[in-house]
């Protein structure tokens, strides 16, 4: 592991370079001269034990040298890669003018949630990997740090105090439900409140922000921009109704029928979580990462002064999977206390899913990776308590459907791993709440909403989108989908 | 906003301290769309309380209000019953939760079963089924004469009311499964419906297999959103690990694994028992109004 640089460190540097380069015409060979900026963070070995937002933010400097690097490719390879289609070279363009509210107000004209998305998109994925500056350096990782400068003029604006908030066009008195408050459902609220139609977004939870408020700890996306952004749409004129369930506080048919909506989005995410269905599955001390975060996060019980729910006390915390959810838990078991916390993943590093900074900080911060690895029973004690689990270890065959390498078992190796805890974190299904009251509203076998390519789903006059749709996705695939789904309900409520 | 219209204090348990309460709540969208065997969520504030889930005792949706009754077992009841008063409001409340009772017409008689807090949710379904014509026979029990509430709501609403306590202070000197066996002998049950502690649902179905009657059961395990999302509530159920919340909370009682429930519900004993203790020694010293 290489040592850990301080923001001063990394703003020395950045200073440094920048005095270069300040003022100058830059050709593309200066430009590509230009390191990257490293993110400046917390101390791995304090952040292990601490909720505060791992990744620190760019100084000034580094947001300045950082977008010099970017060389404004005239046909923005990179724009295509965001599922959104933010104008990446012009809000660079407008950092390296030094007009942050340019940059910020471009961004905001297709992604309504910049300080989120800057920091959750998986961006290596995504814009990133179509960077120009990437690809002469083989990596999406040494690209134009897309996110980062994202994220940093939300953050300047929010810090400034400069947020405009978008004036909705005059009333038009038809009304819009959205269920879920999640990314999806956040977008449609914000794009269809602009036309002037009155919205009222419903959640089932006490809080506003679905699995960014739940899911994702406070360590990678701090509650309280999930909040400001609500705020935000509380000035635009959106209404929230919290512990409200549609389906059962009132039918979507209810709604549509007696409370007088017009249309209706469902945006209510992937929430069944998957289990192995393996022996042992429902020993005390087996969670699934819903359960596992949602105490955490959302019931804050990590903070034992103050919360009612409580956390299971473990010493050994297993993960079960590679994904972000996955690095979510583990380094969630760290900061609760855990003396050693393990991720079992099948297959290896190199296929994990998980955004490779919540990898490498998982790493940076002690997780202990079993790769190749994966569990075939749960063992508990005479009380029906975990204490341990059997593995099985793997090997990479063929590739498979999903182009990642397959992993086949190696007989004969099942070991035990004492464990006291046990994270599953293999995904979701999707819940049945809505097709289950909803006549009339078709879903796939593995139960999500079937839409066509507007996001209408088989009921006139309802729209779906984010993971109800996708089955377990991110962020800013769900923001794509609310943001298709808005703009055919808008033409749909002009034509009405 | 959930107002509290009505707190009646139903029962206390001198040897354990624990008391039952009954709140009634204005909710007019959770009183319209309820049916028996739902049930709610509340928390008593929204950034740090726990979710307690709790089924609906009684509803009325033309005065938009339900009931919930609840025994202080843990901090966090013991605290609604001493900090919340008529007039209070609860600050969430989210229902009705979970798959409502399946209600039909059956030609023997229905035979519900109640024991302790378990009375209180059986009320519901003991006045759908009478409301549907069914022939219903109750049979409420506890361990001793204080602990007994809704005796005449439950008279009210069934054809014969049966009540027995473990101790004979009132009622039958029996537990419920006594009762429960004598009927099955004499009479053509079509379905036992039994609410109560868990240990006393596993016996009334050890009673009831003999005589291969239907029976249902209500499992109250432990329970973070209540809509399907974090399977904190699962339970074995025949081969297969279901969602109390979203699957139940009622399941054929010959399916259920209560062992597996019984041992499940244990998941959080120590903290309950700490925070209880945390929470008593804080209201002794603050004084904080009964």
């Amino acid at each position: 592991m290489s040592e850990h640089k301080t923001t001063e460190m990394l703003q020395e540097e950045a200073a440094k370079i920048w005095a270069g380069i300040e003022g100058k015409e830059l050709t593309n060979k200066d430009r590509f001269a230009i390191p990257q900026q490293e993110m400046p963070s917390q101390d791995p070995t304090v952040r292990a034990h601490n909720m505060s937002e791992v990744a620190l933010g760019y100084t000034e400097t580094q947001a300045r040298v950082e977008a010099e690097r970017c060389i404004q490719c005239p046909t923005a390879p990179c724009k295509k890669g965001c599922p959104v289609g933010v104008p990446i070279p012009e809000f660079i363009k407008h950092i390296q003018q030094g007009d942050f509210k340019g940059a910020i107000d471009t961004i905001k004209n297709t992604n309504l949630l910049p300080a989120i998305c800057g920091r959750v998109c998986p961006q290596e994925k995504q814009c990133q990997s179509f960077c120009t500056i990437g690809k002469m350096l083989k990596s999406p990782e040494k690209a134009v740090a897309i996110g980062r400068l994202e994220r940093y003029v939300a953050d300047w604006e929010r810090a400034m105090d400069k947020i405009t908030v978008p004036t909705p066009k005059p009333e038009t008195g038809k009304k819009v439900a959205v269920i879920g408050s999640g990314p999806a459902g956040l977008t449609v609220a914000a794009d269809i409140r602009r036309e002037g139609h009155s919205v009222t977004v419903f959640e089932a939870f006490q809080k506003t922000g679905g699995v960014m408020v739940y899911g994702i700890p406070e360590f990678r996306l701090p509650k309280a921009l999930v909040a400001k952004e609500v705020e935000n749409l509380k000035k635009m004129g959106v209404e929230f109704k919290t512990s409200f369930l549609v389906g059962r506080t009132a039918t979507l048919d209810q709604l549509l029928t007696e409370q007088g909506f017009d249309a209706a989005f469902i945006g209510t995410g992937a929430g069944l979580p998957k289990f192995m269905r393996i022996e042992g599955e429902n020993l005390i001390g087996v969670f699934s990462a819903n359960e596992y975060l949602t105490r955490s996060n959302l019931m804050k019980a990590y903070d034992r002064d103050h919360a009612d729910t409580p956390l299971y006390d473990a010493k050994r915390v297993a993960v079960f999977g590679g994904g972000n959810v996955a690095m979510d838990g583990a380094r969630t078991a760290l900061r609760l206390g855990a003396e050693k916390v393990y991720c079992v993943y099948r297959r290896t590093r190199a296929e994990m899913p998980a955004r490779i900074e919540e990898v490498a900080h998982a790493f940076e911060e002690g997780v202990d990776f079993h790769f190749l690895e994966n569990p075939t029973k749960f063992i508990g004690d005479e009380k029906g308590r975990l204490i341990g689990v059997e593995l099985l270890s793997y090997e990479l065959g063929e590739p498979d459907a999903s182009g990642r390498r397959k992993p086949v078992a190696i007989p004969g190796t099942e070991h035990v791993l004492d464990i006291d805890a046990a994270v599953i974190a293999l995904g979701n299904d999707s819940n049945p709440l809505m097709s289950q009251t909803t006549e009339g509203l078709n879903v796939t076998k593995y139960g999500n909403i079937i839409v066509d390519e507007n996001q209408k789903t088989s009921i006139p006059r309802v729209w779906a989108g984010g993971d109800i749709v996708l089955g377990a996705a991110t962020v800013i695939l769900a923001m794509g989908e609310g943001r298709r789904a808005a703009a055919s309900m808008n033409e749909y409520l002009a034509s009405k | 906003m959930h107002k509290i219209l009505e707190k009646r204090q139903l029962s206390y348990d001198k040897e354990r301290d624990q008391s039952v309460f009954y709140y009634k709540v204005e909710a007019p969208e959770i009183a319209r769309n309820r049916k028996a065997g739902q049930f709610i969520i509340f928390q008593l504030d929204e950034d740090y309380g726990e979710r307690i889930p709790l089924t609906i005792a009684d509803a009325n949706a033309d005065e938009g209000w339900i009931a919930i009754v609840f025994q202080t077992v843990g901090a966090t009841t013991r605290r609604f019953s001493m900090t919340f008063n008529e007039g209070d409001n609860v600050p969430v409340l989210v229902g009705p939760l979970g798959k409502p009772t399946h209600i039909e017409k059956k030609d023997g008689l229905v035979l519900c079963v109640g024991g302790g807090i378990g009375i209180a949710p059986l009320h519901p379904i003991v006045q759908a089924n009478h409301a549907i014509g069914n022939k219903v026979v109750t049979i409420i029990g506890a361990r001793t004469k204080e602990l007994l509430f809704f005796e005449d709501e439950m008279r009210k609403a069934s054809d014969e009311l049966i009540v027995v306590t473990d101790d004979g202070s009132y009622g039958r000197k029996a537990v419920v499964t006594v009762p429960l066996t004598e009927i099955c002998e004499k009479e053509k049950v079509s379905e036992i419906v039994s609410i109560g502690p868990a240990i006393m649902m596993k016996f009334c179905v050890a009673a009831a297999r003999p005589f291969n009657v239907p029976i249902t059961t209500s499992l109250n395990t432990i329970m973070i959103d209540g809509t399907g999302m974090c399977g904190c509530c699962r339970v074995k159920v025949g081969d297969k690990t279901k969602f109390v919340c979203v699957d139940g909370p009622e399941f054929n009682g010959y399916e259920v694994d209560f062992d597996n429930m019984m041992q499940r519900m244990t998941a959080f004993k120590d903290k309950e028992r700490e925070a209880d203790h945390k929470c008593r020694v804080g209201l002794d010293a603050g004084k904080v109004r009964a």
